[in-house]
């Protein structure tokens, strides 16, 4: 039984090394490619690295104007989910527990909708509001599709703070605004850049919104900017291309990390309660 | 007395929720609506029907059963769901997590770790390397003709093949995660004792560890087959649907009906169809969520 067990641990050690290596191979490649001069589709083993390639890449305007488009879009995206999805949390973790809870359900399944399925009426509304192509129609859209999980998120996090301390606030003469704002924020910051995050990470890595909704190259974010580089076939520089990806995705690496971080801090309560 | 209070609960609750409100309705519900009507008509931003939309009823929805190009796309979207999504992401994530089990904690984390960065990884990106590695030139090809396999055009002659890895590579990580959850709480003694009473690996799987992991398997499904059917990126930028309509998912015909030939209304219909099967699954979802949540607390009950 045991030699079985033996033979069996080993094997099974076996196909996750071999399987873990085939996942990382895409990424092995960027990251060589990213600083090898004479990169090429296949894997060549690079005699010199630098930064060439980051340089080239950046020589062209369109790399930086991407990235700041993307940055741009998803900043303000996110600060519009973030205030609205507190704003709407808090009704639904506060008042009346069993409409929230219904609600909520209703969000989470909102979330579940595929953006995919509705872009073309979306598209025809942008057209006749003139949001086409802009960025306000790309921001006010995309922050929507974020709202329900958002919403979701953010009401579960304000769940886990007690309403004794709120209660508290008001017998001092606190409004509920001011109490949501003093005393229940404060004790969800973990699930507040949880949330943050999650949504900043969207918007960073949306394709298939801007790709849709903005036609002038001067406001394509960084992830539309990539596919229309390697679209192209013949005149792909490999090497550049690498170097930008490697940038682009560097934030949702470092996001990712941060976010899971502040998740297992998030359902703690740090101290806000006695005992 | 208590009436007024409400009356005021609820204005309050009323103004915290606006601008969500606001935006989801505008934004989000607002097309869900136009979708529905839109798809019944035969609007079009280019020929007769752009300058006089008409209400077609249902036509839209009887064209695409004579449509070939829609029964390419339905098979293909058929293709991609089994093979990418439920047999790549979910079997794969589940082998992965079932494998893992047990082993040094620094290994699983590296494991997890890599197959995590092929999902956080955005969609362009996956695509780009992808291509990179099916090229003609590419990777693969590299590799396979160490044992003398000539170079294949993975992209041009195996379009579905292309895409089902691409995207099975990508999205592996969620079941992963959601299974070692599962199966960390199966607990121990059950299988112990099942070993004991002469049960062999395999029975165990069957008959113990996949019924007690019964819920996240409902959820992994939904979430896997939504997420699927609704791929659009990855496709697009890896093959472009191509070559002739190869690799064209539903998504993707969608897309060229809507945006391409300009067939908004005919686009629409697509739309509603994936709407439509997108809704059913959430429903299912949420229903499954429900359940798994009533015996849990049940048992923190009894304990307290």
């Amino acid at each position: 039984m045991d030699k079985r067990k033996k033979k069996y641990t080993i094997f099974s050690y076996i196909i996750l090394t071999v399987l873990a290596i085939a996942v990382a191979i895409p990424f092995i490649w960027l990251f060589i490619s990213a600083f090898n001069p004479t990169a090429a589709r296949t894997f060549t083993v690079p005699e010199v690295l630098n930064f060439d390639n980051f340089k080239t890449a950046w020589s062209n305007p369109r790399t930086m104007q991407g990235f700041m488009n993307s940055a741009f879009i998803a900043v303000v995206q996110t600060a519009i989910v973030i205030v609205c999805s507190v704003l709407a949390a808090y009704p639904l973790s506060r008042y009346g527990l069993k409409i929230g809870n219904n609600i909520s359900m209703v969000m989470l399944f909102l979330s579940a909708v595929p953006i995919t399925a509705i872009m073309v009426p979306v598209f025809q509304m942008l057209v006749s509001l003139k949001l086409i192509d802009t960025y306000t129609g790309v921001i006010l859209f995309s922050a929507a599709a974020a709202m329900p999980y958002a919403i979701w998120m953010m009401k579960n996090f304000m769940d886990a703070v007690p309403t004794e301390l709120e209660e508290a606030a008001w017998v001092d003469g606190s409004s509920r605004m001011g109490s949501m704002l003093k005393v229940v924020l404060p004790l969800m910051v973990p699930g507040l850049f949880t949330v943050t995050i999650f949504t900043f990470s969207g918007a960073w890595s949306n394709f298939f919104v801007p790709f849709i909704l903005i036609q002038s190259t001067a406001k394509m974010p960084a992830a539309v900017n990539l596919q229309q580089f390697f679209g192209m076939n013949d005149t792909v520089q490999y090497g550049p291309l690498a170097a930008y990806s490697l940038v682009y995705i560097m934030p949702c690496f470092i996001l990712y990390f941060l976010a899971q971080n502040y998740m297992s801090k998030g359902f703690t309560m740090s101290g806000g309660t006695k005992g | 007395m208590k009436d007024k209070i409400q009356m005021r609960k609820g204005m309050k609750a009323t103004f915290f929720l606006l601008p969500s409100l606001a935006l989801l309705v505008t934004f989000f519900i607002g097309p869900v609506v136009l979708a529905v009507f839109y798809s019944m008509t035969n609007k079009a931003l280019t020929g007769s029907a752009a300058l006089a939309t008409e209400f077609v009823g249902f036509a839209n929805f009887v064209e695409f059963f004579k449509d070939p190009k829609f029964s390419v796309a339905f098979s293909n979207t058929m293709w991609f769901l089994v093979f990418s999504g439920l047999i790549g992401q979910m079997v794969l994530g589940f082998l992965i997590a079932y494998l893992m089990q047990k082993k040094n904690k620094n290994f699983r984390r590296a494991v997890g770790f890599v197959v995590l960065t092929a999902w956080i990884t955005p969609e362009v990106v996956t695509a780009f390397m992808f291509t990179v590695i099916f090229e003609e030139r590419g990777v693969i090809n590299q590799f396979l003709a160490q044992f003398g396999i000539g170079p294949t055009a993975w992209l041009f002659t195996f379009p579905m093949v292309s895409v089902i890895v691409a995207n099975a590579w990508r999205g592996a990580a969620y079941p992963m995660m959601m299974f070692q959850a599962a199966l960390d709480n199966v607990p121990g003694e059950i299988m112990e004792s099942a070993r004991i009473d002469g049960a062999n690996s395999f029975q165990i799987l069957t008959k113990i560890t996949l019924p007690m992991i019964k819920n996240t398997s409902g959820t992994v499904f939904v979430m896997v087959t939504l997420g699927t059917l609704n791929t659009f990126g990855l496709i697009y930028a890896l093959t472009g649907g191509g070559p002739a309509n190869k690799s064209t998912t539903l998504s993707m015909l969608m897309y060229q009906r809507a945006f391409i030939s300009y067939q908004i209304g005919y686009g629409m219909a697509i739309a509603l169809c994936l709407l439509a099967v997108g809704i059913i699954l959430s429903l299912a979802y949420i229903r499954f969520n429900n359940q798994s949540d009533r015996p849990k607390k049940m048992k923190k009950r009894k304990v307290a």
